[in-house]
């Protein structure tokens, strides 16, 4: 059953990607939809005998790699977390095949957009389910491509182009790390198959690694550098730059891939080696920093920004950020119970914002929109659910998880947990304030798009409708399953089996004063009346604010200035390398002295031989005569004598 | 002193003839009938060389070459001049320094 669910989207994507254009638009969406709503099915079934049942899944494909003592297996496995984002990757997937159809309806290439739609979650799926960690980088990498093909997928586009790239670039340096861990962990360990490499942690909590000449702990440097690969997938403050360009793809796209699935891969990996992590106290310690800055600083950027895909992009990066952090404070369960409803209502505010771009006709400054709330009610209503859920507003999905994160930080006791609950209760502020910042300016106040636009104002079609009902769904319940059977707060280790680390008991959870949860939520309400107030009342405050804070405001304005401290610390210095190694390297050296210089040279050679050929029978004549004398020279003097 | 004409007056006689076409294949610069009427020459000395041969050893097959030469030669001088009207009525010359189409 598990061969099943993984595969059928791959075979939707060889289907809708090789005959795809010749069955034609309908067949190909029929086909990745249909064959997607079996892998969900399928998916759900798994889920009820895995965490129902306690029937884990495990099937070993065929033999990968058999060299000396590298033994590894293509082999899928279902345990705990495997099925919960087997679950996750599929109902949200499923509800982007959906939504795709209406959405994408006036595109030229429909099937090869629903083909990269099911390769990427072929990918995911793999990634979720490999049972060794090489089969999960095989998926890594594979999610990585069909990001990169789906942000470029308006290939004519320049922006799109540049942000494709920019996307496999940043993602290619946190690689560099995940590939470094992997080798690490090669050599400490010499499996890469996922429970021995927990089972027998352990044992090697006191090695040590040199490095550059400094003993480091092993266990400290495996954790670090994979926490570096999971800084490029999930956004991470410093490989982060990528991830509100990625906007440039279809907003489909945006919801499933740089929304719900994808950048959590990051969050996965960590939760997945969070034995591991467990006996890394110092990585732990690195991630809770990392993990709550970008909570702050995303949440600062989202503040100032007028693009509506935008602001949802670094609301993504902050939420990571918060997922990242309870990872850090040993909060594993409470990271997947964040990242499953943040699938949720993430997915559910893209394809919601898809839907008000679509209405208005492609436009996505929020400057240009406004008033429109009245002519998209049932948009308008989704918007109200995936915001509400976001900010974390009790009865909706995003309060339990961030309820628990927040109490989590609290209970690690540490400075940096005390850090990341500072940070983070800002952060919940700030959230509640630019998603209704988002809602107002987009859905209130006077008309600001022209006549045209606003005359051919329409709500979506049905099929990008019901994936939002599907998402509001599980953005409103989404929070009470779990923490109705305690999956991911009360009764963590019953639950998950041992499969992660559960050091915090329910025991210890109880002994957090309920202040924690209440100034969240009172800091989400004040966010949500300021945001209100900023942008129907006191309209003038925000400009205000911004003029008086200007200094402020601009460095937010321009994200931090990472783009251009990257562009100058190493976009330009990497260009003008590439120029000399372009110029000199491979233009004079290689191709001079290579092939060019050896094509000339026998053109060259070729020219002068081809003189003697005057045309002139005469000449040849005298070469063959003279041939002849000189031959007959040699013959009776030399060779005779 | 009695002179004898013998093998070795032929020889240096069908030499000399053989070396009178040869130069004039190579330095006819005007005209191709002039290559023509050499390439004549040179197996004209040929044939003389197969009769001096023949005369020397009594050996007829010597003679009897000859004749096909002499055949071989008419035919090929029909073809030679046949090729010259069909390549005058082409390009209107026959000098040799304009037939040059095999310059490399």
């Amino acid at each position: 059953m598990l061969l099943e669910a993984v595969f059928s989207p791959l075979v939707g994507f060889v289907l809708s990607g090789t005959i795809g254009q010749r069955l034609g638009k309908q067949a190909s969406q029929f086909i990745t939809c249909g064959l997607m709503f079996f892998s969900t099915l399928l998916a759900c079934n798994i889920a009820y005998n895995v965490i129902g049942l306690g029937q884990e899944e495990a099937f070993t494909l065929l033999t990968w790699i058999d060299v000396g003592d590298m033994n590894i297996s293509w082999a899928l496995k279902a345990d705990v977390l495997s099925s919960v984002m087997l679950v996750v990757v599929t109902v949200v997937s499923l509800c982007v095949h959906i939504y795709s159809i209406g959405y994408m309806e006036h595109d030229e290439s429909v099937p090869r957009f629903m083909a990269y739609l099911s390769l990427f979650t072929f990918m995911m799926l793999m990634l979720v389910t490999s049972d060794n960690l090489l089969q999960l980088f095989f998926g890594w990498e594979g999610v990585g491509l069909t990001s990169y093909l789906l942000i470029g997928y308006w290939y004519n586009k320049d922006s799109a182009n540049a942000a494709s790239i920019k996307a496999f670039l940043m993602n290619r340096v946190g690689d560099l790390g995940l590939v470094l861990g992997l080798g690490l962990i090669w050599v400490t360990f010499e499996t890469f198959e996922i429970s021995g490499i927990l089972g027998t942690a352990p044992t090697y909590m006191d090695s040590q690694y040199s490095l550059f000449g400094m003993e480091v702990r092993t266990l400290e440097l495996i954790c670090i550098f994979l926490f570096i690969g999971a800084m490029g997938k999930s956004a991470q403050l410093g490989l982060h730059t990528w991830l509100p360009d990625a906007m440039e793809g279809p907003t489909p796209v945006s919801a499933l891939i740089h929304a719900a699935t994808m950048v959590t891969a990051g969050v996965f990996l960590m939760v997945r080696m969070s034995p591991l992590l467990e006996l890394a106290p110092v990585a732990r310690e690195v991630i809770t920093i990392v993990g709550a800055t970008t909570a702050f600083f995303a949440g600062t950027i989202a503040l100032t920004q007028f693009d509506i895909k935008r602001v949802i992009a670094y609301s993504t990066c902050s939420q990571l950020g918060y997922m990242f952090f309870a990872i850090g404070v040993s909060a594993y369960s409470a990271a997947m119970f964040h990242l499953v409803t943040h699938a949720f209502f993430k997915a559910l505010l893209f394809l919601g914002s898809g839907s008000v771009i679509h209405a208005l006709s492609d436009e996505q400054d929020m400057r240009k929109m406004g008033g429109i709330w009245k002519y998209i009610p049932q948009t308008y209503a989704m918007m109200w659910i995936g915001s509400l859920a976001l900010a974390g507003i009790p009865f909706f999905a995003g309060y339990y998880s961030k309820d628990l994160i927040l109490e989590a930080t609290w209970l690690s006791g540490s400075w940096t947990g005390k850090y990341a609950l500072i940070l983070g209760l800002a952060s919940v502020f700030m959230t509640a304030f630019y998603s209704w910042r988002l809602l107002w300016m987009t859905f209130h106040g006077a008309p600001r798009a022209n006549e045209q636009v606003m005359g051919h104002i329409h709500e979506a079609p049905m099929s990008m409708m019901l994936p939002l009902f599907v998402l509001s769904i599980g953005s409103i319940f989404g929070g009470y399953v779990p923490d109705l059977y305690g999956w991911f707060s009360t009764h963590a280790s019953t639950f998950w089996h041992s499969v992660i680390a559960t050091p915090i008991t329910h025991e210890a959870m109880e002994t957090v004063p309920h202040a924690v949860g209440w100034t969240a939520t009172a800091l989400a309400l004040s966010g949500i009346a300021v945001g209100i107030l900023f942008y129907s009342g006191l309209s003038q405050v925000p400009g205000f604010l911004a003029r008086v804070f200007k200094p402020l405001y601009l460095f937010f304005y321009n994200k931090w200035y990472f783009d251009e401290l990257y562009e100058s610390l190493f976009i330009k210095r990497g260009f003008s390398l590439g120029q000399i190694l372009w110029k000199k390297g491979d233009g004079t050296i290689i191709d001079g002295y290579g092939p060019d210089g050896v094509s000339g040279l026998s053109y060259r050679l070729a020219g002068r031989a081809s003189q003697v050929q005057s045309g002139y029978i005469y000449h040849y004549a005298f070469a063959m005569a003279a041939g002849l004398v000189l031959l007959s020279v040699w013959y009776l003097l030399i060779r005779g004598g | 002193m009695e002179l004898t004409i013998g093998l070795n007056h032929y020889l240096f006689l069908s030499g000399a003839l053989f070396s009178l076409g040869l130069t004039g294949v190579i330095v006819a610069r005007k005209n191709v009938i002039i290559i023509l009427m050499s390439v004549e020459l040179m197996l004209l000395a040929v044939n003389i060389n197969f009769v001096a041969f023949s005369a020397y050893l009594s050996d007829l097959v010597g003679q009897v070459f000859v004749m096909f030469i002499l055949t071989v030669a008419a035919a090929e001088a029909a073809i030679g001049l046949a090729i010259l009207v069909l390549y005058y009525r082409q390009r209107g010359t026959i000098e040799v320094a304009d037939i040059s189409t095999m310059k490399g």
